[in-house]
Formats: C-alpha cells, sequence, structure tokens
C-alpha cells in the first residue's frame, strides 16, 4: 500500500480481494462453514446465509491453501507463500499457532494416518525439478510462534498445482501428477511405482487428480478432457485404467465423494458432472454454472459440494446437484472495457462482469448488487470461440435510461455492433430493454455520452465511431401502437475526419466532440457547428468540460503531451501545460478534475482545477502501470475536512483500474507459480490483469482495520 | 443457475407505410366495382337526397346510378355532342348539364326529355350548377363568361365578362343564394356576388383550375390547377393558406370527406390522396389503372367513385362492420371463455397471502436441440419456421462456430430444402448479411458433389442466375445514387461551406 499524508490507495475486490488466485481452496466444515484463501487473508462464509464470518488475517502474502486439521474438525491450517503455516480456530476466528517453515508453500496435504506431520509443497533450488513435496514434523510446543526444523522430502519434481497431488486410502500412498507421468508413493512399502502416460497424443497431460478414499483408485483429469481411472497399481506393469469421455476441453478440477460413490468433475464448460462410480455411463448435470470450474470441495459429510469458479464466485450446490447458495464477489471477467460508471440511482458502481453482462457493485456495501445481461444469448463456454462483448455503457443523468454498445468481431472486415437503450422499470426496479439497433455505425463506436442536462425534456445520446461520423439519438414520442423508442436524430461529421471523444457540458447546451487535432462545439438544440478549437500538435485523446462554476472550461489533453484548457466564453486557450496524460476526468459533485500521467511505469495522479493550472493534489507513482479506467463515486456523508490537499475528496471519491496487478505481489516465485499453474491446468486459471485500487482518506482505512 | 436463453428473434423493422387511423378507415372498401362507360368520366355528382343516386357525365351521356347498382338505372342521351357538369338541384328533383354545343339543358330526374334549354353561351359549356335558392341556374363556358340563368322562365338573368379564358370550374355557394366561385384558365379564381354585377373577391391560383371546392362552414375555398392544391381563406378576402404539392401531375379534381376532416384530390398521376385538413398532411394514397379525371365520396363516406380517362368508373364500397370482422370468424371455433377463465377468476380475500406460479418457460423446437448441441437438427427444424427464425437460428449456429457442421453430411432431399431456402431469402437485404456467407459455406462444403444430383445442380444454376440480377440491380443503384449525388452537390449553397472554411482559418490562425 503506498502512503502519502492522510491519503492512501486502498485495494478492493469483494471476495478475493486482490483478485490473483480466487477462492484458492475452498474447504467445507460441518457443513456450516466454507473457508476459503482470498488474497492475504482465509475467509469463512456461512453455508447457508452466504455472509463472511470471519476473515482471519495474519498472512503476509498470499494464501495459497487451507485444509482442516485431521484431528480436530474445528481447527484448520492455512499455507501462504509468506513461508508460515498457520493454524486457526475458524469457528471463533482466533490463530492459534504458526509454523515458520522458511520456504515459500504452494500447497498443503495432511492425513489422518500422519498426525504430526503435514506435506507441503515447496520449490527446490535444484535445476532438474522446480518443486517438491516436503513432509514437514510439527514441533510439539506450547508457544504461539514455532520454527519447524525437521525436514525429509518426499517426492522431487512435483507440480505446484494443489490439485495435482492427492492422499489416497486413508493415507496409504500418496499419488501426484506432472506433465505426462504419474507418481504413486507407498508410506508402508516406502518404494515408489513410476508410471508413464501413453504419449501417443500431445494433449493428454495430467491436470488434476483425486484419490478414491475407500479403494485403490486413483481418477486423473487431462487436457483433452479424459477422465482416467487407475487401478492395480500396486504391481509395477500390471496397471489398468479406464477413460471416462465427456468434458470437451480440460478438466481443471475431481474430486471423490467421501464415501466414494461418487465422482465429481469440472472444467471450462462450467458443468458439473457427477458420475457414478463403478457405473461410469450414469451421469448427472448441473449445467450453466456461468464460468469455468476451478476447484470442487464436498463437505467431509457428503452433503454440500461446492465449486469455485474463475468470475470470482463460490457455488454451492446440495448433493441432490441442486444450487443453494452463491458466493459471488466483484466480478472478474477476461477485461473492463467499458468506463467504471456509477449509477445515479443506486449509486452502485457499473462495469463489466459475467461475459455479456453488466454488474451493478454496491460500493458501499462492498457487495455486488445484480448483473444485467446485456446480450440476452445463450453463452458457449469454448476457447477460441468471438463472443458478443459490452464495451461501451453510458447513464443519463437521473439513471432512467441505460445506453450499452455490444460488439462481436469474427473476422477484420466484419464487425457486428449492437446499440441497446434500457429504460428503468420502477417496478421490477432494473433495466428493462427499450430500443435494438443493430449496426448503429459502420465502425468501433469510441465514445458515447448522453446529455447531462437535468431540466432539458428530451434526453440526447451521442455515440462518436470510428467511421467518421457521430449521431445523435433521440428518444422519439409514443405512438398508438408502440411505446416510445430511440431513433437517429443528427449524424455530424467534420471534414471527413474521423472522431475520438466527444462530451457534453454541464448544463447540456453544448456538445464538444474532437476530430483529431481538432475541437468541435456544436449546439444539441440545433445541430449547428459553433466553432472549433484546435491547438496543434496532437491528436485529442481525452475531452472534458469543467463543472459547476468552472463550466466555461474545456479541457484536453492531446497525444502529444499537452493538457489544454480553452475558455468557451472567449473561445479561446486559457492555459496549456506539458504533461503526458493518460486519462483526465472530472468530479461531478465539484469542479476539480483529476489527471493521471503515465511516467516510466508508473502513474502519477494530479487534482486540479480547471480555473487556475496549478494542482490542488499531486501524487507522485500512485500504482504501477496505466491507469485504464477512473470515477468519482459520490460519498454518503460528506466529509468536513479543511485541509487543503484532501479537500478533494471531500464530496467524492475516486475509483480507479490499473492496467497490471500491484507490485508488491510481484515477486519471482509468484510469477512462476502463475505460470507453471497455467501450463498444466490449460485454461482454468486467467490472470485477471486490472485490479481494483481505491483512492480514499485515512478514514475509511480505519473503519476497515477495526 | 440460469436457464437457457433461447435464441433472440430480432424485429426488423416493417416495410411500407404505418398503420394510423386513417389507412385502417381508407382501407376497409371492398375491392372496387368497375363499370365501362362510353367515353372519359368528367363529372360524378351525388344527390343530396336519399337513397343518394349518383349522376356520371360521360362523353354524349348522363348516367344515374343507384347506392349499390352495377347498371345505370336511368340515363339522359338527349345530348348533340359531349356533355359536361351534371349536376343534381339541392332538393335531388332537378338536374342541369352543359354540353360542348353551347346550350344548357335542365332535366327532370324521372323524365327523359331536356324541361328547359338555355342559348346563350357561344362555346362549350363546362360548368353548371343551382343556387341555394334552387330557382337560379350559373353556368361558366368557354367562351370566357359565367352567366345567371332563371329556371321558370328560361331567360338570362346576368352574364359575367371578368375571366380572360376559358371557365372550367365552379361553385356556387350553400348557404348564400347570391354567392358563386369560378376557376378558369386564366389562372384565377373569382368569387362573384349577383348583388353587385361583378367579382368581389380575385384569388390568383399560378395555374389553369381545373377544379374548385367550398368547405361546408363556407370560410375556406379550395383550389386545384397543374400539381398544386391551394387553399384560400375567404373571410380574408382571398388570403392563401396553404399551398399542396403532393401529386405530379395535374389535379383534376377535389372532394371533402363527410365530416370534412379530410380532403381527397385527384390527379392525372392516377393517385387519389387524402389529406388532414388541420395540418394538410397526405394521410393516405389510392392508386388507380388510369388516370383520375373525377372523384366523388359517398354522404357518411359509403363508397369511392372515381371516373377515369379510358372511362372505367371505379367503385369502392365501404365494408360493413360483419364483414371487417370476417377474418376472425373464419379461424376455427375455440373453446368458450369460461374454459379459459376456470378457477382464475377467483378473487383473492383481504388477508390472502398470494403466492406467485412459477412460469414455466417453453422453449421452441429449435432451442431445444440447441441447447442439446444437436445442430443439425436445429438447422432442420427452424427450415420449417418463418424466414426471420430460421436466419436467426443460422445466425446463432454461426456464432456458436458450428454453422460449417450444421450444413455438411445433407443428402439430396436436405440439401435441396437448404438451397431453396437460401436462393428464396438471400436478396433479401435484412437477411443477405447471414445467408451470403452460409451460400459461400455450402459451395465450399459440396463442391466435390456437383453434378451427381440433377435437382441441386438446377438450384445451384439458378442461384448464380440470381447473383448475377442481384449485381446487376445494384450497380443501377449506384449509378442512381452517384447521379443524385451530383444533383445535391450543385444544389447545397457555396456560401455556407466558405464561411465554415474562414471559421476554420481563424481559429487555426
Amino acid at each position: 500500500m503506498v502512503e502519502h499524508g492522510d491519503i492512501r490507495v486502498v485495494h478492493r475486490g469483494g471476495i478475493a480481494r486482490y483478485c490473483r488466485f480466487l477462492c484458492e481452496r475452498g474447504i467445507f466444515c460441518c457443513c456450516r462453514f466454507l473457508l476459503c484463501g482470498s488474497g492475504y487473508e482465509v475467509k469463512v462464509f456461512s453455508t447457508s446465509t452466504e455472509e463472511c464470518i470471519h476473515d482471519l488475517r495474519a498472512h503476509t502474502d498470499l494464501v495459497t491453501g487451507v485444509l482442516l486439521r485431521p484431528s480436530n474438525h474445528l481447527q484448520a491450517y492455512s499455507c501462504s507463500t509468506d513461508g508460515t503455516v498457520r493454524l486457526w480456530d475458524y469457528t471463533d476466528g482466533i490463530l492459534i499457532k504458526t509454523y515458520v517453515i522458511g520456504y515459500p508453500i504452494y500447497s498443503i496435504y495432511t492425513s489422518a494416518n500422519h498426525s504430526g506431520v503435514l506435506f507441503v509443497v515447496t520449490p527446490t533450488s535444484d535445476k532438474r525439478s522446480e518443486f517438491q513435496l516436503v513432509a514437514v514434523h510439527l514441533p510439539q510446543s506450547g508457544d504461539q510462534l514455532v520454527e519447524a526444523r525437521e525436514f525429509s522430502a518426499v517426492l522431487s519434481d512435483v507440480s505446484s498445482n494443489p490439485a495435482a497431488t492427492s492422499f489416497g486410502r486413508g493415507g496409504e500412498y500418496i499419488a501426484s501428477a506432472k506433465g505426462l507421468q504419474l507418481e504413486v508413493y507407498f508410506f508402508k512399502k516406502q518404494k515408489f511405482f513410476l508410471k508413464e502416460d501413453n504419449k501417443k497424443g500431445g494433449k493428454n497431460t495430467f491436470t488434476c487428480l483425486a484419490c478414491h478414499p475407500k479403494d485403490d483408485c486413483i481418477a486423473t483429469g487431462h487436457e483433452d478432457g479424459k477422465i482416467r481411472l487407475w487401478r492395480n497399481f500396486n504391481h509395477k506393469k500390471e496397471y489398468t485404467y479406464t477413460t471416462l469421455h465427456w468434458h470437451h476441453s480440460a478438466v481443471s478440477s475431481l474430486c471423490f465423494t467421501p464415501e466414494g460413490t461418487n465422482l465429481l468433475s469440472g472444467g471450462i464448460e462450467s458443468v458439473l458432472v457427477q458420475w457414478r462410480y463403478n457405473q461410469e455411463s450414469q451421469r448427472d448435470f448441473l449445467p450453466r454454472l456461468g464460468a469455468a470450474i476451478t476447484h470442487i470441495a464436498v463437505s467431509p459429510d457428503g452433503a454440500l459440494f461446492c465449486t469455485s469458479h474463475s468470475d470470482n464466485k463460490i457455488t454451492i450446490i446440495r448433493s441432490s446437484i441442486q444450487v443453494s447458495a452463491v458466493i459471488q464477489g466483484l466480478v472478474k471477467g477476461d477485461s473492463v472495457r467499458t468506463d467504471l460508471m456509477v449509477d445515479p440511482r443506486s449509486k452502485a458502481l457499473v462495469l463489466n462482469g459475467k461475459p455479456g453482462h453488466l454488474q451493478f457493485y454496491s460500493l458501499q456495501r462492498d457487495k455486488l448488487l445484480y448483473n444485467l445481461d446485456i446480450v440476452q444469448q445463450e453463452y458457449i463456454h469454448q476457447s477460441g470461440l468471438e463472443q458478443f462483448e459490452v464495451v461501451k455503457a453510458a447513464f443519463d443523468a437521473y439513471g432512467n435510461w441505460l445506453a450499452t454498445v455490444e460488439e462481436r468481431k469474427q473476422k477484420p472486415t466484419e464487425l457486428e455492433l449492437n446499440l441497446k437503450l434500457w429504460a428503468f422499470d420502477e417496478q421490477t426496479q432494473s433495466f428493462m430493454l427499450n430500443t435494438t439497433i443493430s449496426a448503429p455505425h459502420e465502425a468501433r463506436i469510441t465514445a458515447m455520452c448522453f446529455c447531462h442536462s437535468t431540466d432539458s425534456q428530451t434526453t440526447v445520446l451521442v455515440s462518436v465511431s470510428k467511421d467518421g461520423h457521430f449521431k445523435a439519438w433521440q428518444l422519439a414520442p409514443a405512438t398508438h401502437t408502440e411505446g416510445p423508442s430511440w431513433s437517429c436524430d443528427f449524424v455530424g461529421a467534420y471534414h471527413s475526419l474521423v472522431p475520438e471523444c466527444c462530451c457534453f457540458s454541464a448544463d447540456g447546451s453544448l456538445l464538444a466532440v474532437s476530430f483529431q487535432e481538432v475541437v468541435t462545439v456544436w449546439s444539441p438544440a440545433s445541430w449547428e457547428l459553433l466553432t472549433t478549437l484546435s491547438q496543434p500538435p496532437g491528436a485529442i485523446r481525452n475531452l472534458c468540460f469543467g463543472q459547476l462554476t468552472c463550466s466555461k472550461y474545456l479541457l484536453g489533453t492531446t497525444d502529444k503531451n499537452l493538457l489544454c484548457c480553452w475558455n468557451l466564453l472567449t473561445c479561446s486557450l486559457e492555459w496549456s501545460t506539458s504533461m503526458d496524460v493518460s486519462l483526465l476526468l472530472s468530479d461531478p459533485f465539484s469542479e476539480n478534475m483529476a489527471a493521471f500521467c503515465c511516467q516510466a511505469g508508473c502513474t502519477d495522479l494530479f487534482v486540479f482545477k480547471p480555473s487556475e493550472p496549478r494542482p490542488l493534489f499531486s501524487h507522485k507513482a500512485v500504482c504501477l502501470g496505466k491507469v485504464t479506467r477512473a470515477v468519482f463515486a459520490p460519498r454518503e456523508k460528506m466529509l468536513e475536512s479543511c485541509e487543503e490537499t484532501s479537500q478533494w475528496l471531500n464530496h467524492s471519491q475516486l475509483y480507479f483500474v490499473t492496467q497490471y496487478m500491484v507490485n508488491t505481489q510481484h515477486n519471482e516465485a509468484t510469477w512462476h507459480y502463475s505460470r507453471e499453474a497455467l501450463k498444466n491446468m490449460g485454461l482454468c486459471i486467467r490472470i485477471f490483469t486490472d485490479t481494483f485500487l481505491v483512492y480514499k482518506s485515512v478514514y475509511r482505512l480505519r473503519w476497515l482495520m477495526s | 443457475m440460469a436457464s437457457f436463453k433461447p435464441t433472440k428473434i430480432p424485429i426488423y423493422p416493417k416495410l411500407g407505410e404505418k398503420v394510423t387511423q386513417d389507412t385502417v378507415y381508407w382501407k376497409n372498401y371492398k375491392a372496387p366495382v368497375q363499370i365501362k362507360e362510353f367515353g372519359a368520366v368528367t363529372n360524378i355528382h351525388f344527390s343530396p337526397v336519399a337513397p343518394h343516386n349518383y349522376a356520371v357525365t360521360a362523353f354524349t351521356r348522363i348516367h344515374i346510378y343507384g347506392p349499390f347498382s352495377q347498371e345505370p338505372v336511368k340515363s339522359f342521351t338527349r345530348f348533340k355532342d359531349t356533355a359536361y357538369c351534371g349536376r343534381y338541384r339541392s332538393d335531388g328533383q332537378l338536374l342541369v348539364a352543359g354540353c360542348e354545343d353551347s346550350v344548357v339543358r335542365l332535366f327532370d330526374v324521372s323524365g327523359k326529355v331536356a324541361l328547359r334549354m338555355f342559348k346563350g353561351h357561344t362555346k362549350a359549356v363546362h360548368v353548371t350548377d343551382f343556387t341555394s335558392e334552387r330557382y337560379h341556374i350559373f353556368t361558366g363556358s368557354d367562351d370566357y363568361t359565367c352567366r345567371l340563368w332563371d329556371i321558370p322562365n328560361a331567360t338570362e338573368l346576368n352574364t359575367y365578362q371578368e375571366h380572360t379564358d376559358y371557365i372550367r370550374c365552379g361553385v356556387t355557394s350553400k348557404l348564400n343564394r347570391d354567392l358563386f366561385i369560378t376557376g378558369s384558365y386564366d389562372h384565377t379564381l373569382k368569387l362573384f356576388d349577383a348583388r353587385v354585377d361583378k367579382s368581389v373577391i380575385t384569388m390568383d391560383h399560378g395555374q389553369p383550375v381545373e377544379s374548385v371546392l367550398l368547405y361546408p362552414s363556407e370560410g375556406l375555398v379550395v383550389s386545384a390547377g397543374g400539381r398544386y392544391v391551394k387553399v384560400w381563406d375567404l373571410l380574408k378576402g382571398g388570403q392563401p393558406l396553404v399551398s399542396l404539392k403532393n401529386h405530379h401531375k395535374t389535379v383534376t379534381s377535389l372532394c371533402l370527406s363527410s365530416n370534412g376532416q379530410r380532403l381527397l384530390s385527384a390527379s392525372l398521376d392516377r393517385h387519389v390522396k387524402v389529406y388532414n385538413t388541420t395540418n394538410f398532411r397526405v394521410v393516405h394514397n389510392f392508386d388507380y389503372a388510369a388516370s383520375v379525371l373525377s372523384l366523388a365520396l359517398a354522404p357518411d363516406d359509403e363508397s369511392i367513385i372515381v371516373g377515369m380517362t379510358n372511362g372505367v368508373l371505379s367503385i369502392k364500397h365501404r365494408k360493413s362492420p360483419e364483414e371487417s370482422k370476417e377474418v376472425s370468424h373464419q379461424q376455427r371455433r375455440r373453446p368458450s371463455y369460461r374454459v379459459f377463465v376456470k378457477g382464475k377468476n377467483y378473487m383473492p380475500k383481504q388477508d390472502d397471502y398470494l403466492v406467485s406460479k412459477p412460469v414455466r418457460e417453453y422453449l421452441t423446437k429449435y432451442d431445444k436441440h440447441l441447447k442439446k448441441f444437436n445442430i443439425s437438427k436445429a438447422l432442420d427444424s427452424a427450415l420449417q419456421r418463418k424466414p426471420e427464425v430460421t436466419v436467426a437460428v443460422i445466425k446463432e449456429l454461426d456464432r456458436r462456430g458450428t454453422l460449417k457442421n450444421a450444413l455438411a453430411g445433407r443428402d439430396e432431399k436436405a440439401l435441396s430444402e437448404l438451397l431453396h431456402f437460401i436462393t428464396k431469402n438471400m436478396v433479401d437485404f435484412r437477411f443477405a448479411p447471414v445467408l451470403v456467407p452460409a451460400a459461400n459455406m455450402i459451395l465450399d462444403i459440396y463442391r466435390s458433389v456437383i453434378g451427381q444430383s440433377p435437382v441441386v445442380d438446377r438450384q445451384l444454376l439458378y442461384l448464380q442466375d440470381l447473383l448475377q440480377k442481384e449485381i446487376n440491380y445494384q450497380q443501377e443503384l449506384l449509378d442512381v445514387l452517384g447521379m443524385l449525388d451530383t444533383l445535391f452537390a450543385s444544389s447545397v449553397p457555396r456560401k455556407e461551406l466558405l464561411c465554415l472554411e474562414g471559421m476554420n482559418n481563424c481559429t487555426l490562425g
């Protein structure tokens, strides 16, 4: 976290605070609690109410695994890349013990047969193998902080993927898969059985495995979607296997129910498949779970299953294959392509969520309100398939109208565009589709905004496209056969230049559209070109009108590192300064404007008023990488801060999304891990490149800490 | 777990006219009855009294038709030359008509021979009418004069020699016995007052006036001449109110609907247009086979009667209320209303807690197949549906990336069915973006089997033919567009552009 004065950056993101490894391992305890590692902490959820009961915080790095203590089911171990294993009483949320291992830990295993021993996966210094499985003998000591020193290597060269190693038959043997190789280690006989998988196709690498709790049977998932059940592996060379095939792409997780009667599998198809053990032709399906399944866990009594998904979600499923609860954080999409927006009604943050959806995320309650289905098509879970994506969205001043643009680019020449307008329905308290305009422009829409005036009768939407035109859309009154709908009112162009940004003035009387190096100012009342402003050199990158008392100013940034401020009363340049602004935005609740400048891989933040070119507040290196989206969100309660540097946060908070993750978690080992995981698990982990950062004052932070 | 989202069928914009109250009203006529007359039908006039017979003036005859008769109930044939302007008196007893031989004849509707012959005009008389006190006749002639006649004495009362060209239309006031309006080929309309022996108001129409019409309130006059229909305000001394230019040939006849809310104009361009009299917008349009010369509406708009240059009289009767609902009666008898409301009209009591029934969603056949990824079956079942649905399913298959698989592996019958659909709908611009890639795919897939089936080969040849035609058509359209562009470019005022550029220079400088 970056510290400066009393203003700090806070990371936000729902369940998984750091959005890296989401619900790392969901595990159940007596059907009432669900534990999952989330960022630097372990979260305890109630399975019935979906509420988070405890945040178990003590780790100083990513939590990589959570495990119940076999001897006491009210306690749980958690391991982290900070090199510690911690023992928790999760019902009360108390840290009992900390075992210092000294090496980053990537997964943790234990069994009832081996009391006092933990099996952990740590990186090796050996060149040939990257990771090894180590047995750690926990010293019996009453101290809170214990250093474990007794290590013995069990398997060398294992996968760091937690799903690729498992104990079988109550701890008699341990099986581990890596690449094309499955290793089984029997503790009693102390000997190795090495298995080579058939190497016919290149796609049958192991992705995960699960051992049957009663039988000598290992189920392995493969890259090509097959599941193999291995038996008879006691004797070298005489092992047999049967193949089950339903998944069309890599199996990402496998799990046996505690009695061993059923096998659960999941993958990118987002379908949970339940296979009957020994009657494999009988299958049960739970389709359309929303996103790729990354992990499956079963409660010790077998009554509940739980799947974690790649979109930051945990689904709790009854053993009758019915969804009983969904724990959803900020939905993790592939990327945030819409602007960050604040819904004027609910004050919720709105951005891309599930594929083809917009998510409404309440900032005050830190909770997902709902997902709005924009595309309204069945999502086909298949890699490499071009899907419709919501790329632009805009709200009008009251939140009565929402405009969205979805696009799908199959071939470079074929671009499918849809502009949809949604009306807020008081009865259902949600947005209802009003008008669909297919192919509103011939090329990609680069900007879209509603007229913000609060007193005008008609609502105007302006969309700007790469085809060289901007179009104004207006609500046509209802006819006797159909309700009001939107239609094109005006098509504007300027010297066949390509427009880039558009912006309405605060009172809605002026529209500014930038055409490469020229800013054109139009009157929305008559669609007359009023004036043109230009400040060579450089194409306009951002355009923004001043708010409130500064509404006579129009600000623009160019790609030749210039920030210009025009006075619209005199139609002349008021001031300009040289800075490489990547994002400029105005606070609708005050005169302030924020500019993010990208310099040497870091982003600096400047806050200023358009009336004078002197920053009110500046912050060097707010974060790494480029800030791609930002928004001012209103505060629930206004602050009364008098300090000059923090006054700009009195009315609103600044939220922004960056291109990369924050650097502090970006050390060498985690990189390694993710790449390795990607290699082994195929598609089940996607790196989330957009991280939430929140700019807010210390008040909020103190509340978070308490 | 979300439920399966069915394929969305896009709603395409409806082409053609919009359905308004007016179109509903004016379309509610039966198929026209066509009667062949001996020559061009120049005038149609309805009797003001029931049963509202109408007099049709064509060539040397005037035929009287009953409201539903297809044969003339009576005809007046004692004209030496072409007859003009047969008009009823307000009591429906007498009929007056002009003639090419300059004699004006007055008939009793029950007799055959002319009761009176008014001689005095020196050229053909095209306009005749009764004044509102019923004992005078007003006539207008090609000798540039209009005259007033006394019926009992058959004498000429007055002559007005103000026009300088043929007088081809005129109408008398229904409210004032002394007023009448004439329209002439000298481009003027004149309002005459019999009390002052000269015209009181002159209005310049700008074109030879073909028809003139007085509003029932007689505050407004409508004149037709050239391509224009003009409305004049008499109370403001003949001030022009509106000028309508909706026809592209000379407007020949005017008439008002029975409630006075709609104005109809007929023209040589074979159209009859209906205007709203409050905003003078065209609200409906009738097409006819030949140039329309005369037009009349029966009282209560019961029928529209149009006479054309080829001598055809077209009569459209309004559908009776039963007939307009006929369509619904033809349908299969449905279970009675009681069956549907059974148990549903139970009113909950005040304290009852209502549990809403979960709505079960039914999937169509193709959606069921799509849900199970049976893509070929989905396409097959969609082919049985409307083209909008089929195209939506093809689009959905394309989105799933499985269109090729769905199209492949078909036998002769299935393939020819598919090709039949494609050839039928490919040139429809709404479906072309989806169907053209699909047709390409079909050609790619089945290239190796071309020549094995005569049925498929014929269809492929037809498809080729169709595409060639479509390409030629598009080419022609582009040519027209290019021509239009040059026209528009030359009509854009040059000044504005200069001004814009000037402004631009200023800001740049």
